[in-house]
């Protein structure tokens, strides 16, 4: 593996939670500019992993390069190569919709006229600008979504993760999004990091694609030849091979496992 | 300086936009007063030690910002269960610039608060001795403001949910309230409980405010001043140490 050509770089990261395998030496590498669809059933590492990444968790083991930084070492260096869209809410619900995409364009240092500027074309792309004034609280579901992708733009990323950027959206506002995303790939070269549940969007928008299950990544590839490695029609029907039909709790993720065990055995010594 | 301030600014809206949590958090002050400063004062008065309500008035500013500069600072809880941490913790900025915004819009929002309280104890009858000197109350309330919503950040960046809420409430600023000699004075206290209260950082928050309002310190200002510098400096270290560790 080449490390200089990779924008992102990891090498057996492993990460546990008391006792709990959630990544288990993985290993994988994104070029500069490429779209690279993280998938996976719930509970298989992939928010781990993206946590990591960019620098909200420690790992227990193993190697991580962003953009030549190590999260772990030079972790301002790596905050300011990214952007994220968490799978979870990250909005100031007591703030307006302008108000939380200002702050965030301050907090990353944007230069007030592109602030602004950007900011303006950014609500207008996800349709929030006529209620820029509006606190968030009073939003739908879908319109914090859109807030949220257009707040991880705002501050020209290098790298941009979504983490199931597109639950809950309805197919227009889903085009509409990935239609800005793609251009943005295009046109300033920006790296794409994305995990969905929506196989036909990795299908069409992924150059390549990784799969994880159980902690470990299991195949990792074009659309096509995972298709044909599984010698399945569809990448929903080649997903299905490969991590198997069980439906997996929804809740468990990795972290909230070990809380609960935590309020329960209280915390272990690590 | 322009982080600093945008964190800052954040609290100050959240806080004036909830008009209900303003009026909230003055109703305990002014139950004390009310409750302690006409049910209490005619035994102090008996017992020779003056006028309770100019005794207690300063013991309830140092009160209220005590419990609005800690709930300030605990305010990270609620910014994990709403998930805006995430967006400060993984914006390119350092975890010291983080701390001092917060800490400096909480403690404005305390300071705020202690200064309304100063103004219903006067309804009540409290009279400073000498009106020229309050500038000089003010610094002491920003410095008691500074300490507990860095020591409330702190607490926070370590228990993981609001279910470790109560805990603080009862184990930390009851006592720290209660151990202070807000209410009543230290000198006739148990050699125990006054070895504990001279360690409580608000009980020489309370002296200065007592010996600027009504020109009865025990410490005297120079010691005030110097044990609270002293650990608004330590807290706050250990605050931004702690919210540097914070993982999600």
């Amino acid at each position: 593996m080449n490390q200089d050509n990779q924008i992102i770089s990891v090498k057996d990261l492993t990460k546990i939670f008391d006792g709990f395998v959630a990544v288990d030496h993985i290993s994988f590498a994104v070029k500069p500019g490429e779209i690279f669809a993280f998938l996976g059933p719930n509970g298989a590492g992939k928010s781990t992993t993206i946590k990591m990444l960019t620098t909200l968790l420690h790992p227990t083991g193993g190697t991580i390069s962003m953009n030549g930084y190590d999260p772990t070492l030079s972790p301002h260096q790596v905050r300011q190569t990214f952007g994220i869209v968490f799978q979870d809410p990250s909005l100031d619900e007591e703030l307006t919709a302008y108000e939380n995409m200002e702050y965030h364009g301050i907090l990353y240092n944007v230069p007030k006229e592109t602030r602004r500027e950007r900011l303006k074309e950014l609500l207008k792309i996800v349709e929030l600008w006529d209620r820029r004034d509006d606190f968030v609280k009073y939003f739908s579901g879908g319109m914090k979504r859109r807030l949220e992708i257009a707040r991880g733009l705002l501050h020209h990323p290098t790298i941009l993760f979504l983490d199931e950027p597109t639950l809950g959206l309805d197919p227009q506002t889903r085009n509409l999004i990935w239609n800005h995303i793609l251009g943005l790939n295009q046109s300033e070269g920006v790296t794409v990091f994305f995990t969905t549940h929506y196989m036909e969007e990795a299908e069409r928008v992924a150059q390549r694609i990784a799969i994880i299950d159980h902690g470990k990544i299991i195949i990792q590839g074009t659309s096509d030849e995972l298709k044909k490695a599984t010698a399945a029609d569809t990448l929903e029907n080649a997903f299905i091979a490969l991590t198997g039909r069980d439906i997996r709790s929804e809740e468990s993720s990795s972290l909230e496992r070990m809380r609960v065990r935590r309020r329960i055995f209280g915390r272990p010594n690590r | 300086m322009k982080v600093i301030y945008v964190l800052w600014l954040r609290q100050l809206k959240r806080y004036f936009r909830s008009r209900a949590r303003i009026v909230g958090s003055l109703g305990q002050p002014l139950l004390f007063l009310l409750a302690l400063g006409f049910g209490f004062g005619p035994i102090y008065t008996k017992a020779g030690g003056g006028n309770y309500i100019q005794f207690l008035a300063p013991g309830i500013i140092a009160m209220s910002i005590l419990f609005t500069a800690t709930f300030s600072g605990i305010e990270v809880l609620w910014d994990k269960q709403f998930g805006f941490l995430k967006e400060i913790l993984v914006a390119p900025v350092s975890r010291l610039q983080i701390m001092v915004g917060r800490t400096l819009g909480g403690a404005t929002v305390a300071v705020f608060q202690g200064t309304i309280v100063f103004f219903l104890s006067l309804i009540f009858g409290f009279r400073p001795t000498d009106l020229t000197l309050l500038p000089l109350a003010l610094i002491f309330m920003v410095l008691i403001a500074v300490i507990f919503t860095a020591l409330g950040t702190a607490i926070a960046s370590f228990i993981e949910d609001m279910q470790g809420f109560q805990l603080i409430i009862n184990f930390v600023i009851m006592p720290t309230f209660f151990l202070s000699g807000a209410l009543f004075p230290i000198e006739g206290l148990p050699k125990t409980v006054a070895v504990v209260s001279s360690m409580n950082p608000l009980t020489y928050g309370v002296d200065a405010l007592r010996g600027i309002l009504i020109s009865s310190a025990r410490f005297g200002l120079i010691t005030d001043l110097a044990v609270l510098l002293c650990v608004a400096a330590v807290i706050m270290a250990a605050g931004s140490y702690l919210f540097s560790r914070i993982q999600i």
